[in-house]
């Protein structure tokens, strides 16, 4: 499902080259569930965003469902993301003038899905905000809009979940609650799952967990 | 790709901003309302010349000579009258009217009348009768003008030359005449069968003959013309068809509603410019969404659509609101120009116009629009999990696109000016002026952030540095809004000194010691005895000078004959054709300057004379010291040689030549003379000018303070039309200046309730809110004022040739009123952003 093999990231600053990833490797299959964990600084999102396709590396290579990343346009690219991959984040990154069922709705659009609006509803019925449907987001608490924008990484039947600290903007009580709903969600589409975070105990509940240090595998 | 989709986005997504939108669009709709405005009274204006063509000129042919008819020229008339239906015959020239019961005395245009001139149209009078019956006795028809200057009513008696006339009407309108050139020279219409008998017929004055002819319907008059066109060239007579009135007259007023459509245009170029500066901070608000799209698999052109979809409905919205006000304004604009108008113009909707107004406003509308809204197509979805603030989402540059997009606003703008000014050399040289206005305002705004930025003393006030800061934080509108307020300011600035200029010009010629009353049309019979009066009356003769006319028959001995037929001879046909008045004397005035040759004071019995020319004539006749001039000089044949060039100041109140004779030549030729006083008030002046009316009815006279007063009301009634237009631009800045703090409201309000939750006070707020408006008013309308000093200093140089001292009263009034309205508009407009609470801010979204 996912294979990266010896990628690094360098970001050129001036004069200075910053090397926020060396050769980093490994392999996620399809359905399995990992972590990525590691100080800050250590360049957990940037791989995230590297195995996402939202960015390019500078060696190596990442193979997504079939695809070598390094190959694609971004148009190339953003079709694998709209057909194969959904996206979780910490700041829940709902738009903000759709509401929640149009927010749902939205992938489905792009791969012009027919009955996008009844799917959906059923996946807001799933994470138990069918009643907040017209509701825009500033009108939502932040659990709320977690639980939206899971329905909405769920809408085009993800091969792949990347999600970006999923409960770092939340509460214990309501991360946990988020925790659960995602991992049931994973569990039932048979998605597999990459997530970064801090929260060892939320690493733990994943197959793999792959350590960072400084840009490098520990 | 799905083309409903994007649509149905872009609605989604413009939910939450339409009102915003709708208000970055505003900007352009005062520009457009300008340009539809003056488009369709442009094309109703040209419709009514077209349809009332034939009233214009009264008749279907009209033919004119500045001297009286020759025998051949008399056939031609004869042959002419045979040919038509009816026709008329005209005297026109300039005398005093004395009007009896008050003794006024005025300056008038005198037209001698036989015949039922106009065919076409009427001369409207009151009563209505008097049109008509004025030419069987002894009557005259006198402007209303002058009847309400005088106090004068129908019944009154007039003295024109030696013959006294009862006003039979009041004349309220002649065909083809404006209320403006009536108040130049107001005009009295007499028969002419009485013209010999006021004694006015004999002066040497020039008098314009006027012979005017209906012919049959469908009478191909403009054929015949064509066919008699060297027959009218050779006898020097003039000729106006229809046909010809209504391309001429239609050319003088397309060239009028050009310059307004450009000056309207300058309103839509600061709007568009208002609307690039908002789709700019719109754009970076919605970059976050933007990568959230494409994180979630929409396609870079995909988001850039649904954006530019946005940007087309609202700029349609925009562009069919402006043609809605440009409907309004173009009814109220035939009455701003009525004084100007020749006609009646109707408030037609010209569909036309309509349509040319919302393309221009939309195609510029989005060619402003698109320099930011390309960013669109950069955004990496990578900023969804990189970046926390759309502060810190940069724009990309650099953009082939970009580009392009610059080089069509240039070309689109050269091209319009091209059709505005049909002319490539003068809409390039628009287009360099107004870039270089925005390279200057654009530079200062920037030097001013750079200077803010690194020289504001921190001993200063809180206060004012957070003030002062606000003009450079990111997302700020400082470039925008200066470029707009100056720009507008700049406008302004220029017409009042150009007012000024012209004003100026004639002013200075009528200060102390200057002469600021002339008398001509004086026979020599008379010049002796009239200098007596005017000395006996305790006033200065300040010049005295004979006046020759004559006609320049050959150069370099080709005739006006050679030149038609050789154009490789250099000269033009047109040297050959009017009458020029020369004088002869010995010693030059101080505002005579030789600058090629000598002036040789008295030419010797037998010697060729050598003659004077003034330098511009002599360019204009390519001819240089040496060449050989032969004059006519009434009937009499006289060769000359150019013995010198001189430079003569125009601008000085006194007789200037362009040809100027040594005594000895032409001593003893039918002449008149010019004598200059000067009088040191309205009382003296008027009664000067009764004796003399009085005493020698065949004189004119003509003084500069009624000129000047006239001139004044000319250019107050030119500069309204022109700051009507001008006050869009105007209008334009304001709205930008609305739409730019509306932008930045919800920023203002975080920073603002960031401030009250530290502790500070709504005055502290306050203060710190006008600062930032205070400094970006001054400095907008101190470089729009400068702009503009340089811009008329540059006109008083090169076009007006006179000096240009700005008025003090003028840039205050513009300083403080530009910086006070920019202070008020953003206080006033940021009161919301001054009261909210702290706690607004928290659930408020992007």
């Amino acid at each position: 499902m996912l294979s990266v093999k010896n990628i690094s990231k360098i970001y050129q600053s001036g004069f200075n080259k910053l090397t926020v990833l060396n050769n980093i490797s490994f392999e996620v299959a399809p359905g399995e569930t990992a972590a990525i964990v590691g100080p800050s600084g250590s360049g957990k999102t940037t791989l995230l965003g590297l195995c996402a396709g939202l960015d390019r590396y500078d060696a190596g290579s990442i193979t997504l469902y079939d695809s070598l990343l390094s190959e694609l346009d971004e148009d190339g690219l953003a079709q694998i993301r709209n057909q194969h991959v959904g996206f979780v984040f910490q700041n829940f990154q709902l738009l903000p003038t759709l509401t929640a069922l149009e927010n749902v709705m939205v992938p489905m659009e792009l791969q012009g899905a027919l009955n996008a609006k009844k799917k959906a509803l059923a996946l807001l019925d799933k994470v138990g905000l069918a009643d907040r449907a017209t509701h825009y987001a500033s009108e939502l608490s932040g659990g709320e809009q977690q639980r939206i924008a899971l329905a909405r990484a769920f809408s085009n039947n993800p091969k792949i979940l990347f999600a970006d600290e999923p409960t770092g903007n939340l509460d214990t009580e309501t991360g946990q609650k988020v925790e659960q709903l995602l991992f049931n969600l994973n569990r039932d589409a048979g998605t597999t799952l990459v997530l970064v975070t801090h929260d060892l105990e939320l690493a733990n509940k994943t197959e793999h967990i792959i350590r960072l240090k400084g840009g490098v595998l520990v | 790709m799905n083309g409903w989709w994007i649509i149905k986005m872009a609605w989604r997504d413009s939910r939450k901003n339409r009102s915003r939108l709708l208000f970055f669009i505003s900007s352009i709709v005062l520009g457009i309302a300008a340009l539809v405005a003056i488009a369709a009274f442009g094309k109703n204006l040209k419709q009514e010349i077209d349809n009332q063509a034939a009233s214009l000129i009264g008749a279907d042919l009209e033919i004119s000579s500045g001297k009286p008819l020759t025998v051949s020229a008399h056939k031609l008339i004869d042959s002419l009258i045979n040919l038509s239906q009816s026709h008329a015959e005209e005297h026109q020239f300039a005398s005093m009217a004395n009007f009896i019961k008050n003794g006024g005395t005025r300056l008038v245009q005198i037209r001698a009348l036989t015949g039922a001139y106009p065919f076409y149209g009427a001369l409207e009078t009151s009563p209505a009768a008097a049109a008509f019956t004025f030419l069987d006795d002894q009557k005259i028809l006198v402007d209303k003008t002058l009847l309400l200057q005088f106090n004068a009513a129908v019944g009154d008696t007039v003295k024109l030359g030696d013959l006294n006339f009862q006003i039979a009407g009041s004349l309220i309108n002649t065909p083809g005449k404006t209320v403006i050139s009536g108040s130049v020279a107001p005009t009295i219409f007499m028969p002419l069968s009485l013209l010999e008998k006021t004694g006015l017929s004999q002066k040497g004055s020039r008098i314009n003959y006027k012979y005017y002819f209906r012919f049959l319907d469908n009478y191909p008059v403009d054929k015949l013309v064509e066919h008699l066109d060297d027959q009218f060239e050779q006898l020097s007579l003039r000729t106006e068809t229809i046909a010809s009135t209504k391309e001429n007259t239609g050319r003088s007023f397309t060239d009028l509603t050009d310059f307004l459509g450009l000056v309207g245009f300058i309103a839509l170029m600061l709007g568009c410019l208002g609307v690039s500066s908002s789709i700019h901070v719109y754009v970076k608000e919605k970059l976050p969404s933007v990568a959230i799209l494409r994180c979630i698999g929409a396609r870079s052109h995909q988001t850039f659509l649904i954006y530019l979809a946005q940007i087309i409905g609202i700029s349609t919205i925009g562009a069919l609101s402006g043609v809605i006000l440009g409907a309004i304004v173009q009814q109220v604009l035939p009455w701003i120009l009525k004084d100007f108008l020749p006609v009646n113009v109707r408030s037609d909707i010209s569909w036309s116009a309509i349509v040319q107004g919302i393309l221009i406003g939309l195609s510029m509308s989005l060619l402003f629009s698109l320099i930011p809204l390309l960013s669109v197509r950069k955004v990496s979805p990578l900023y969804t999990l990189r970046i926390q603030s759309n502060d810190r989402l940069s724009i990309s540059k650099g953009d082939a696109l970009k580009n392009l997009v610059y080089l069509c606003i240039i070309i689109f703008i050269t091209i319009f000016s091209r059709f505005q000014l049909n002319s490539w050399y003068q809409s390039i040289a628009f287009v360099m002026g107004i870039s270089m206005a925005f390279v200057v305002l654009y530079g200062t705004a920037v030097l001013l952030m750079k200077a803010l930025r690194q020289y504001t003393p921190l001993s200063w006030p809180y206060v004012w540095r957070q003030g002062l800061a606000n003009l450079y934080r990111p997302n700020n509108q400082t470039v925008m809004l200066i470029v707009a307020i100056g720009l507008g300011t700049a406008l302004i600035a220029s017409l009042f000194f150009i007012q000024g200029i012209l004003l100026n010009r004639v002013t200075l010629s009528s200060s102390k010691n200057q002469p600021n009353m002339v008398l001509f049309d004086i026979q020599s019979s008379q010049k002796d005895e009239v200098a007596a009066l005017i000395k006996r009356s305790k006033l200065p003769v300040l010049q005295k000078t004979p006046i020759v006319t004559m006609q320049l028959t050959a150069i370099n001995n080709y005739t006006l004959e050679d030149v038609r037929k050789d154009s490789t001879l250099g000269f033009s046909t047109r040297a050959f054709g009017g009458e020029i008045r020369a004088t002869y004397k010995s010693t030059l005035d101080p505002s005579e300057k030789i600058t090629d040759g000598q002036w040789i004071e008295k030419s010797m019995v037998g010697d060729t004379a050598k003659i004077s020319l003034d330098q511009s004539y002599a360019k204009r006749l390519k001819v240089k010291v040496g060449d050989r001039l032969q004059f006519n000089v009434q009937g009499v044949v006289i060769p000359t040689i150019i013995g010198s060039l001189r430079e003569v100041d125009w601008n000085r109140m006194q007789t200037n030549f362009r040809v100027l004779f040594p005594l000895g030549v032409i001593d003893n030729a039918p002449q008149f003379h010019v004598i200059m006083t000067r009088v040191p008030n309205d009382r003296v002046s008027a009664d000067i000018q009764q004796l003399l009316v009085k005493r020698f009815p065949n004189i004119s006279i003509i003084d500069l303070d009624l000129i000047l007063s006239v001139l004044d009301s000319i250019l107050d009634k030119i500069g309204f039309v022109i700051k009507f237009i001008g006050a869009f631009s105007i209008l334009t800045g304001i709205v930008v200046l609305i739409a730019a703090i509306m932008i930045s409201k919800y920023q203002r309000i975080q920073e603002n309730v960031l401030l009250r939750t530290l502790g500070a006070s709504r005055r502290q707020l306050f203060t710190i809110t006008g600062c930032e408006y205070l400094l970006l008013g001054l400095l907008a309308s101190i470089t729009g004022i400068i702009l503009a000093s340089i811009a008329s200093f540059l006109l008083a140089f090169f076009i007006f040739e006179a000096s240009f001292k700005p008025s003090i009263s003028v840039i205050l009034l513009l300083l403080f009123g530009v910086s006070g309205l920019t202070l008020f508009i953003g206080l006033f407009n940021s009161r919301s952003a001054l009261n909210q609470p702290p706690l607004v801010v928290l659930r408020k979204e992007v």
